[in-house]
């Protein structure tokens, strides 16, 4: 008797496992990817969750674990700082489209003694790191910072030591305003860095400058904020002196946008544009009837695009990211509005 | 059961412990092969390793590991039998004892992570005011506080090897060494601890191999450039740390295979040494102690 009650209850509870799952699984969108606007997703999904009740699950594994992931088909959608390059499309089984996110700034920060506000250019910054100016009172940052009392001290500078996009668009901004470090070091997730030391994710970068004197690093603007960091002032490509803010991040993506967003915003023309900014993009497939996904599970993915790149937009803020402008939301909205089911449009 | 099936059984599990040696050996191989075939030997000797250019040498990697290795141990070495032979031969029994072995187990029993985060908070500091006295770039991070850190690591290993080999010995011959007139300093140098040097030494080539491959705290703490490490106060990488830096976000597939060829020579390394380690022990200490 008491056996049979022990079964009885063993199947239920079965039951229940199996419904459980299944109810999950229609109810949950998988992502993985970029760790760069990973706070500001898992803001969103929170949101998003307490709204409709669809969970989504996103992991920050980096951007090009998220690329393979999406290459590979195990995620709903893939998260990336770097936008997939024309040669690489041809190693997706289908059409791959980017949905423009947020836009995150990069700040050079620094630890000198009293902190003073210094004005830098891309060209003095890529020096420094090339490791060809090597004291902070060097007459390059001297000249551009009249007034300012530079001390005789030996510049330090400090770098990603993990491979990020974080690293990709800093090396990318310093390879567009200089031609020695485009040469010599060039633009990637790790390069190969001539001076300096390696410290981990932002958090690791953040950490060392605040604890020595001498440091230069360079991080994504929620960390030197949250840390009260001195970050320098950057001229832009067109004379400008800009503070890294949201407002000046937001401005680097107020230009022209291409149809499919894939556009290097770093020196952006934009007058009032911060030069170091990125875009950061979910990568998801046109045709959305490819394994066994059903046309619901597609729709739920299209319907969280459509909700990021609008009322999402209010969540990212108060996290030190950028909301996507205007233009760049137009151009988000035809994309989501190009995903299809067996050729049907999912948002109409 | 029966002997039959017993037999069977240990020899099914023993297969699988060969089984997994091979496959993780194989993989390895195979992974690294597109490396392998790109750099040819170069891959070994080559300093310079770019994953923009696609050029991948492991040789600064190398010497940082056997360098950060090698000062661990020389730190850790006179401590740590130090620490065996207080334990082993002075504080016996009581409160002492279980005091100084709770000690040892707790600190071996520290996540190394924890290790790096005390590294970047109390030995980089401490390193970075040394180097400005001696005139060094003031990093602090690097081969130094990497090496004092793993040193750290790997002292309750050492001492409770050591430890236990001096425990080992046989009671009679100390006896007997008393009986002679030795005095305790002359038993323990001239009777424990030559009697048991076998396995003390086993304890150093045990520590050597976690010193090479140690990962997380060593990562923290080196400062992770790409460059030879040319004095203490160098910036450096060690295989591991460049693999544990590199690996998530690999800019192209040779990448990932270079980072599978440098897996490869830290098994290969930690193998030499092992086997140089036993080949020592057997030539030079006889088949048991003295």
């Amino acid at each position: 008797m008491k056996r049979n009650v022990v079964s009885k209850n063993l199947v239920l509870l079965a039951l229940f496992v199996v419904g459980m799952t299944s109810a999950l699984g229609a109810q949950t969108l998988l992502g993985a990817g970029a760790t760069f606007p990973a706070p500001a997703y898992t803001k969103m999904f929170d949101e998003y969750y307490k709204l409709t009740g669809v969970k989504v699950n996103y992991q920050g594994i980096g951007s090009s674990g998220g690329l393979k992931n999406i290459q590979d088909r195990v995620v709903d959608f893939g998260g990336t700082d770097s936008f997939i390059k024309d040669a690489d499309f041809s190693k997706y089984p289908g059409q791959v489209v980017h949905i423009p996110t947020v836009i995150g700034a990069i700040v050079v920060t620094y630890n000198l003694p009293g902190n003073p506000k210094l004005r830098l250019t891309g060209e003095v910054v890529a020096d420094i790191y090339l490791g060809k100016i090597t004291k902070w009172n060097d007459k390059a940052i001297a000249d551009l910072n009249p007034g300012v009392k530079l001390p005789n001290l030996a510049i330090m500078p400090v770098y990603r030591s993990d491979g990020s996009g974080t690293t990709f668009n800093f090396t990318a901004y310093l390879s567009a305003v200089s031609a020695e470090w485009k040469s010599k070091v060039g633009n990637a997730n790790s390069v190969s860095w001539p001076a300096g030391q390696g410290a981990a994710q932002n958090a690791g970068v953040a950490g060392v400058v605040k604890q020595a004197q001498g440091t230069i690093g360079y991080v994504e603007l929620a960390y030197a904020n949250q840390n009260n960091m001195a970050v320098a002032s950057i001229k832009n490509s067109s004379g400008n002196w800009i503070d890294p803010t949201l407002a000046s991040t937001s401005a680097a993506a107020a230009g022209a946008i291409p149809a499919d967003t894939r556009i290097v915003l770093v020196n952006t023309d934009a007058k009032e544009g911060y030069p170091i900014s990125s875009l950061t993009w979910l990568v998801v497939y046109r045709e959305q009837n490819y394994g066994n996904r059903s046309r619901e599970q597609a729709e739920q993915l299209a319907k969280l695009l459509w909700w990021m790149i609008h009322d999402g937009q209010q969540y990212v803020t108060a996290l030190d990211y950028a909301p996507l402008p205007p233009p760049a939301v137009k151009a988000a909205e035809a994309i989501v509005k190009s995903i299809t089911y067996n050729g049907q449009a999912l948002i109409k | 059961m029966n002997d039959r099936r017993f037999n069977v059984l240990l020899g099914f599990a023993a297969m699988v412990v060969v089984f997994i040696f091979a496959g993780f050996l194989f993989t390895l191989v195979v992974q690294s092969l597109p490396a392998a075939k790109q750099e040819g030997v170069a891959f070994l000797y080559g300093a310079e390793w770019n994953p923009v250019t696609t050029r991948f040498g492991a040789l600064p990697f190398i010497i940082g590991t056997l360098m950060t290795s090698a000062i661990a141990l020389i730190i850790a070495i006179p401590l740590s039998l130090s620490a065996g032979i207080v334990m082993g031969e002075y504080v016996g029994s009581g409160w002492g004892r279980s005091v100084l072995n709770t000690l040892i187990n707790v600190l071996a029993s520290i996540p190394s992570v924890v290790f790096g985060l005390w590294g970047i908070e109390v030995v980089i500091p401490l390193v970075r005011s040394l180097a400005t006295s001696v005139g060094a770039p003031p990093y602090g991070a690097g081969i130094l506080s990497a090496s004092l850190v793993l040193a750290i690591m790997i002292i309750p290993y050492m001492s409770s090897m050591t430890r236990e080999a001096l425990v080992n010995v046989p009671a009679g011959l100390r006896e007997g060494a008393f009986a002679l007139g030795l005095t305790k300093q002359e038993v323990i140098t001239g009777i424990a601890l030559p009697f048991a040097k076998k396995s003390i030494f086993a304890g150093i080539l045990l520590s050597l191999g976690r010193a090479l491959g140690e990962t997380m705290a060593v990562t923290m703490l080196i400062g992770n450039a790409t460059r030879i490490p040319t004095s203490l106060f160098s910036l450096g990488n060690t295989l591991a740390s460049v693999i544990a830096s590199q690996f998530n976000e690999a800019a192209s597939d040779v990448h990932r295979s270079a980072m599978m060829g440098l897996a490869l020579i830290l098994f290969i390394i930690t193998m030499i040494a092992g086997w140089f380690g036993r080949t020592l022990m057997r030539k030079r200490m006889g088949a048991y102690g003295e």
